[in-house]
């Protein structure tokens, strides 16, 4: 089975042609919990928008689901769900407009709405609010539901328990691990790395661009503790 | 494309229903401008009469620019662009979509501007059918125009200011045969006032077909 990603001596440059990743390479399979760490300007966040197609691949070879991000990387964008330090929620529009709204656009049926708020623990009374009104990990909470509802193939998340409470963030490792499970690819880039280690099926080190470690962790989530 | 369209024009009217910043910002400035005007050619009715055509559509440009910057700034916060860039949306949907949504705004803007001038211009109107038929044409090529440059500068770097410098010499051909007909409609001039309405539907068909078609450079690249 072809991997899902597929980075070969991939080269990204971001607007003012500065390399953010300079000559990565990176395989991944489906169902992979991919944990990409380092320090803060390694290129994790930029390998994530680069995976997501917001980032101009100028060399190497990038292969995401079968299309090369080079020359069709708008095709492969309505498979891809990014949570990254932005949430991509309208103010003025309520969790459940927001939602509806992302599920219209992507052309999915509006049944899942509740239920993925029910998921995300977004409590009723905030449901009809002006998502502007919300706290920081209330609207992540939003953001997330609306992943759900899209179902993307593979999930980009950029520092994804930043904001949550406690039980918010046991609940973005609940997300990760069900996503997985139901077969979708998941890469995260986080600094909170005891934590994220404890989802994660392997783990890959960036520094200045390219891939400094890549290891695979032993065993379930459960029995790593 | 024409569903995702509607979805987003949807979502655009409804934030600007809860902001209401057209009716509270857009249409005071739209009737400052009528005011203005007035002083500036000292109340002079003839005069006013006279000009009120091309006032009406230069008036409706400015309001158009003030629309369009502020229904891009929309897509600006939070993410928002990589946000749409990622649903898959059709970026022609997006630029067509946004177009409906300034389309119904100016339509609101312009019935108050249209009483006032008529209320303070002394204006009379003798050919209805090119007046209803002129503005909407008119006011859809604006809308395009509007939809697809706030988009293009909306992209950051402080180029919000170059909206107005990008669709002024874009929509001329607009303000001649919007105003030529008009004139002819308010009895000003006389000619063939249909002919100005062809052209306005020409410049909406042509300017449709271009954002459609520049839509995802216009999206990917700014």
């Amino acid at each position: 089975m072809s991997p899902v990603l597929d980075l070969r001596d991939v080269v990204a440059v971001v607007d003012n042609g500065f390399p953010v990743l300079a000559g990565l390479d990176l395989t991944v399979d489906a169902s992979e919990r991919l944990l990409v760490v380092g320090p803060n300007g390694a290129g994790k966040t930029s390998l994530l928008r680069t995976v997501a197609g917001l980032v101009p691949v100028v060399a190497g070879v990038a292969t995401v689901l079968g299309h090369d991000l080079r020359t069709d990387r708008r095709r492969v964008r309505p498979h891809l769900g990014l949570l990254g330090h932005t949430t991509g929620l309208y103010d003025d529009l309520t969790p459940v407009e927001n939602v509806a709204f992302g599920a219209a656009v992507a052309g999915i049926a509006p049944h899942g709405i509740d239920r993925a708020l029910d998921r995300v623990a977004l409590a009723a009374r905030l449901r009809g609010r002006a998502t502007g009104s919300l706290s920081v990990g209330q609207r992540r909470r939003v953001a997330l539901a609306s992943l759900l509802v899209r179902r993307p193939r593979i999930w980009l998340l950029d520092e994804p328990h930043a904001g949550f409470d406690a039980r918010g963030r046991d609940l973005v490792d609940e997300l990760v691990l069900d996503a997985a499970a139901a077969g979708a690819t998941v890469v995260f880039a986080s600094h909170d790395v005891d934590r994220s280690e404890a989802i994660a099926s392997r783990i890959v080190h960036l520094a200045g661009g390219v891939i400094a470690v890549d290891e695979s962790l032993e065993g379930s989530p459960g029995e790593r503790g | 494309m024409i569903r995702a369209a509607a979805v987003v024009c949807r979502k655009d009217l409804r934030i600007e229903w809860r902001s209401r910043v057209t009716v509270t910002q857009v249409v005071p400035f739209v009737l400052t401008v009528v005011m203005l005007f007035a002083f500036a050619l000292d109340g002079n009715s003839p005069v006013l009469g006279a000009a009120a055509p091309g006032l009406f559509w230069v008036t409706v440009l400015f309001a158009a620019n003030l629309v369009s910057g502020r229904a891009a700034a929309l897509d600006r916060a939070d993410g928002l662009r990589d946000a749409l860039a990622l649903s898959g949306i059709a970026p022609a949907a997006l630029i067509v979509g946004r177009s409906w949504s300034i389309f119904v705004q100016l339509s609101v803007i312009e019935v108050v501007l249209a009483a006032a001038m008529l209320l303070t211009y002394d204006v009379e109107v003798s050919g209805v059918g090119l007046v209803l038929t002129a503005i909407p044409l008119g006011t859809y090529a604006i809308a395009t125009v509007g939809a697809a440059y706030g988009a293009l500068a909306s992209g950051g770097g402080g180029r919000d200011a170059l909206l107005p410098l990008l669709t002024l010499p874009v929509l001329a051909p607009v303000l001649l045969a919007g105003t030529n007909a008009m004139r002819v409609a308010f009895g000003s001039a006389v000619g063939p006032g249909w002919r100005w309405v062809v052209m306005l539907g020409m410049l909406s068909g042509i300017y449709v077909g271009a954002a459609v078609a520049a839509a995802p450079a216009i999206l990917e690249d700014s």
